[in-house]
């Protein structure tokens, strides 16, 4: 089944159409969005509430030598100055990160990168807090910086962490996936070998709401409610039991509406940890709101990998191998957001879509003088990273043996009846057809007479480029066995409940910054007992209402959470068969399901709707042994495998050869998340993608001088896209459901923006293939793309 | 949220009570026009004015008035509102060229010609533009008004030659005939500043030939037009060849500096290649205007 996509009205809400269940509607939450009535942690306001700014470091490296608070403290409006000798008597000033390393809350010996946490001052209002900050006076002695990651691992370097004992150099940690020695021997015997070195350079999530906490601890039970921005609520429940002492049962996170998350929301931040000390201390609740340049200078980096790239091919163009060593720029911090045992989270999925004979990588991580952070941007921990890798590999062996780069795709994809495909690196590929979706984007964007059109504009002195990129995504983590974030299980609860009159509530543990959980989820309940999406309420961001769960990141709510919501309802479905066999005095097994209703077999007109049943489970029917009276369920979800969502995405540019100016005309994407819940939020999750990646191939990128200055630390100098540079997106589709996952689905929330960067930048490159330029790294902005013209492309970094 | 320093506010009512709110509150007073350079910069605590004076109230500031040989523009007129006017179109299209690249609607909508001139940003359009269309800047002081040609008003970057206590009212543009003007800017996306601009004006005499020329750079560290590549177009027709020639002198004047938006080579190879695509416009526009003035003629 092919299916290309139609871009019909949307059935209004209300509308005789609309779907019970799966389907196009509009979303539930949208009402409240559009009318500005969402409610944010910065919209929290309670009695008494003080407001805390946060003192950050201005250079990148140095001792602190002395602080002195007084004058700030003096300031009338100022109720409180912490420091990082106040919090080292707290046993607090060190916090674990998510990767088993330690991260200051506030300094206490020496500042690790510019925009580090320095003192925390807490007063009646944000306006004395922001102005007594002036008021603090801190001696530094400035250190030498590490500032390129090239040089993290040199003899001599400066010892970033020199706090930890024995520590020597800036090494994190070396890991690798596949196997070396056959690699090497694929190698050795191959007829083509190109080699290459890309870099995917810093970026940032810079979400729409800055990060941000309200923390209100009550003395006399010892309670904590704590609002923050977080993706995943419940592991941040645990984890502030374990930092703070605080027992678990009397914590209390809520996560309201979050704008926007990226995976800039997984990770604890000091500033929460402040606001928390801050309520302790001062016995009133403090909100804490960094604003946008503390959010792009100190919160969750993305990227930073240095990637050497070998390929190896047959001369005929038969892809044979593929190894790469990377350097990993991990910031002062180790506080990337991944499962445990994988340090470079899912990077060994590098091998891509391709059947190949071996593979191997090595990937090195190093401290540098920066910030804290990373797997952050919608990257699947490090999916983005292995597309981009092998993505420009595959292209630069087209141009080396002269073949079209779409040809060399179709020659060597995964083809479908290799499924489940265990690849060389140890991943377990559920389901695909590539070389359908790959034959439908071409389709889509006439590629034979886009290529003829390339021609004719060559011949001109024209520069159009046609880039294509097919990526495999790995998402969905769990299971439990391999997967965990500080020890934490990645497997998901989901609780419903249908009331008496047949409206239902379901809970979920994962949160959402954006994607529309409160439609989703609903409408897959709806799909399995069928009441109307918009008879079931969504309830998530809540830990004292909501079951356990790891939590929104690495497209995980689908293909995790949305099976556990699948499952309960099938729970509560085959309870109300119990209920409704009592109900019509026969047995269960004489019953038949249609949605919403069980009836007798052999006599439709008499049945149950879920409504009925409900009533009858909280009313006055007798019901079976073992049935308690009510129609509730709950379930834990622990996936068997990941899900394997995957795409391809054809990309148009021009560049102006007088300028160097990149323009994306067309972008062409086929997505392939398995079953489509509601195409309307998979589209608006692909076109936010898609504009992600225009900003990641043509302008975003967090810089640093050599001092260690963070120079992306303004939306003047941290750009994003804007809808003037995107094209119309064209999306279409195909269809290849899950078979391990209970409704198909595979998750899809950072499918185009792990797969738009290299079929931008293949596109550009393209473009530039009559100069003679055959690579050169992102960001293609006009500066570099005009020096990659002249011969003189560089790293970014 | 970027909290500035602590200030105080007062909205002006009348031209004369801006000038004497400016004057009472001395050095440390700034008006605030659109805001849309002065708050970013107060937010930063760049800028910490202890008083901001509001003009937003003086309507009498905000007109585009057409005249026989010049246009005037109040110091109020909003971007969107130069970049929504038939006149402008008609006499200055390398105004409507710029103010399509200014910014984004949003901060068009109040950022205003006035405050583009007064700030004095070495990457602002519109002081490329007046530069090459010969403005004049009228301003007002507690002593009576004062008529500035650009190279008078502009005293460098971030500095003009205007008193604490004095007001920019009117900018005055001269119509010029079987003239054409142009403006092009590379950025690295929309609504981000200059990595270089080019703009041109250029008045053809009746043979055809290149009457008078103005050439002026945005972003690479110049102030006023560039003589040394007008000069070779001055009495010549208009060929490829002198473009090309006026984009090298244009280039070779500048004194770019390498940033985040490039490097100097770049910007020079910039400043050379936009000299000659806005030359090479403002022609065609002019030859266009001196056909039309031929036929009504
Ligand atoms: C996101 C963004 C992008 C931008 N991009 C561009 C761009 O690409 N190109 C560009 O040219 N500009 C750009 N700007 C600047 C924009 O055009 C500003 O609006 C303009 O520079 C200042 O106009 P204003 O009316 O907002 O001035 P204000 O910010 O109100 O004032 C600026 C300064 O001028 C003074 N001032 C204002 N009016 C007068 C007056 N009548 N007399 C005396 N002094 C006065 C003020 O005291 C202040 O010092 C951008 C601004 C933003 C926020």
């Amino acid at each position: 089944m092919t299916i290309t996509e139609v871009h019909a009205p949307n059935p209004a809400a209300g509308d005789a159409d609309r779907p019970i269940g799966y389907g196009r509607i509009q979303r539930k939450e949208d009402p409240r969005f559009v009318r500005g009535k969402g409610h944010y942690v910065d919209d929290i306001v309670l009695p008494g509430m003080l407001h805390g700014a946060i003192l950050r470091s201005p250079v990148a490296h140095a001792r602190l030598v002395s602080i002195d608070t007084s004058r700030a403290l003096a300031h009338p409006g100022v109720v409180a100055v912490i420091t990082g000798q106040d919090l080292l008597g707290l046993k607090l000033a060190w916090a674990p990160t998510l990767s088993a390393d330690v991260q200051a809350v506030l300094v206490t010996d020496k500042v690790r990168f510019q925009g580090q946490e320095v003192a925390f001052v807490i007063a009646e209002d944000r306006y004395a807090a922001r102005d007594a900050l002036e008021l603090i006076d801190v001696d530094y002695d400035v250190l030498t910086p590490v500032i390129d990651a090239r040089h993290a691992l040199d003899p001599g370097a400066p010892v970033i962490r020199d706090e930890i004992e024995g520590r020597t150099d800036n090494h994190i940690f070396d890991w690798e996936a596949g196997n070396a020695a056959e690699t090497d021997a694929v190698f050795a015997s191959a007829d083509v070998i190109v080699k290459q070195e890309i870099v995917y350079p810093r970026s940032h999530p810079a979400p729409m709401e800055t990060c941000g906490a309200v923390a209100d601890f009550e003395p006399i039970e010892g309670a904590l409610t704590l609002y923050e921005t977080s993706q995943a609520p419940h592991a941040h429940r645990t984890l502030f039991a374990i930092v703070s002492g605080i027992p678990e049962h009397k914590i209390r996170i809520v996560s309201p509406d979050i704008g926007g998350g990226f995976g800039n929301k997984v990770g604890i931040y000091p500033g929460y940890i402040l606001a928390v000390v801050g309520s302790i201390v001062t016995g009133r609740p403090v909100k804490w709101v960094e604003d946008r340049s503390e959010n792009l200078m100190s919160t969750s980096f993305a990227r930073d990998y240095i990637m050497q790239g070998e390929i190896a091919a047959t001369k005929e163009g038969k892809i044979l191998a593929l190894r790469t060593n990377v350097l990993a720029d991990h910031g002062a911090f180790n506080a990337t957001a991944q499962p445990t045992k994988y340090p470079a989270g899912f990077f060994h999925i590098f091998t891509g879509s391709y059947d190949l004979e071996a593979a191997h990588c090595k990937v090195t991580g190093v401290y540098t003088n920066k910030a804290p952070g990373g797997v952050a941007y919608a990257c699947s921990f490090r999916v983005t990273e292995a597309v981009l890798l092998v993505e420009r590999m595959v292209d630069i062996l087209a141009r080396k043996l002269e073949m079209d780069p779409a040809e060399l795709r179709l020659k060597n994809l995964i083809k479908p009846e290799q499924f489940p495909y265990k690849n060389k690196t140890g991943w377990e590929y559920d389901s695909g057809n590539y070389e359908r979706a790959l034959r439908l984007s071409m389709e889509m964007a006439g590629y034979d007479e886009l290529r003829r059109e390339q021609k004719e504009k060559r011949a001109r002195g024209e520069l159009m480029g046609i880039g294509i990129s097919f990526f495999t995504e790995t998402v969905g983590a769990g299971p439990r066995k391999h997967m965990d974030i500080v020890g934490l299980g990645m497997a998901d609860g989901a609780e419903l409940r249908i009331h008496p009159t047949g409206k239902a509530v379901v809970r979920i543990s994962v949160q959402s910054q954006g994607q529309g959980h409160e439609t989703t989820f609903a409408q897959i309940v709806a799909e399995e007992i069928g009441i109307p999406p918009e008879d079931i309420d969504v309830v998530h961001g809540d830990t004292d209402q909501t079951p356990f769960g790891l939590g929104t990141y690495g497209s995980r709510s689908t293909p995790v959470s949305g099976a556990a919501v699948a499952l309960v309802a099938r729970k509560v479905r085959e309870k109300a068969k119990f209920i409704a066999a009592a109900m019509l005095e026969t047995r269960p097994e004489d019953l038949e399901w249609e949605k919403g209703r069980w009836f007798v077999k052999g006599d439709p007109s008499v049945g149950k709707t879920m409504a009925e049943i409900a009533m009858g489970a909280h009313g006055t029917v007798t019901l079976p042994e073992g049935i308690d009276g009510n129609l509730d369920a709950e379930v834990t979800y622990d996936p068997p495998n990941l899900t394997f969502p995957f795409g391809a995405y054809i990309c148009v540019v021009d560049i102006d050869p007088g300028t160097g100016h990149v323009k994306v005309r067309r972008f062409i994407a086929v997505d392939d998340c398995g079953t489509r819940i509601n195409p309307m939020i998979i589209e608006g999750q692909v076109h936010g993608g898609l504009t992600d990646g225009v900003g990641m191939a043509l302008m975003q990128f967090i810089e640093f001088d050599e001092s260690g200055n963070n120079l992306g630390g303004s939306f003047m100098d941290y750009l994003i896209p804007t809808a003037m540079e995107v094209p119309n997106w064209e999306t279409g589709f195909t269809v290849t459901p899950s078979p391990h996952h209970p409704i198909g689905a595979k998750g899809v929330g950072e499918s185009a923006t792990v797969g738009s960067p290299p079929a931008i930048l293949n596109a550009v490159v393209d473009a530039l293939a009559p100069l003679g330029v055959t690579h050169m790294d992102m960001p293609c902005t006009p500066a570099r793309v005009w020096a990659a013209m002249q011969g003189r492309a560089t790293p970014p970094i | 949220m970027q909290i500035p320093a602590q200030f105080d506010y007062v909205r002006a009512s009348t031209i004369d009570n801006a000038i004497a709110l400016l004057d009472k509150h001395g050095e440390e007073a700034r008006v605030v026009a659109g805001g849309h350079s002065l708050l970013p910069m107060m937010k930063l605590r760049l800028a910490r004015p202890e008083w901001l004076i509001d003009i937003n109230d003086l309507f009498e500031l905000d007109f585009i008035l057409p005249e026989a040989t010049r246009l005037r523009v109040g110091a109020m007129t909003r971007h969107s509102a130069l970049l929504g006017s038939a006149d402008v179109a008609r006499l200055f299209p390398i105004v409507i060229d710029a103010e399509r690249v200014i910014a984004d609607p949003i901060v068009r909508n109040r950022g205003t010609i006035g405050g583009s001139l007064c700030q004095a940003d070495p990457a602002e359009d519109l002081a490329t533009v007046c530069d090459v269309l010969r403005a004049e800047a009228i301003v007002r002081g507690p002593g009576g008004g004062r008529i500035l040609s650009m190279d008078e008003f502009h005293k460098g970057p971030y500095e003009t030659s205007l008193a604490h206590n004095e007001l920019l009212v009117e900018i005055r543009f001269p119509v010029r005939p079987r003239s054409g003007s142009a403006y092009e800017k590379v950025e690295r996306r929309v609504g981000d500043w200059a990595v270089v601009a080019a703009g041109a004006a250029v008045s053809l005499a009746e043979d055809g030939t290149v009457d008078d020329v103005a050439i002026g750079l945005t972003a690479v560290g110049l102030d006023g037009t560039i003589d040394e590549a007008e000069t070779v177009l001055r009495g010549q027709q208009p060929t490829e060849e002198l473009f090309e020639e006026a984009g090298r002198l244009a280039a070779m004047a500048s004194l770019p500096v390498a940033d985040q938006r490039g490097p100097v080579d770049y910007k020079r190879h910039l400043a050379d290649e936009l000299t000659r695509r806005v030359l090479r416009r403002a022609c065609e526009r002019a030859l266009a205007a001196q056909s039309t003035t031929t036929q009504e003629g």
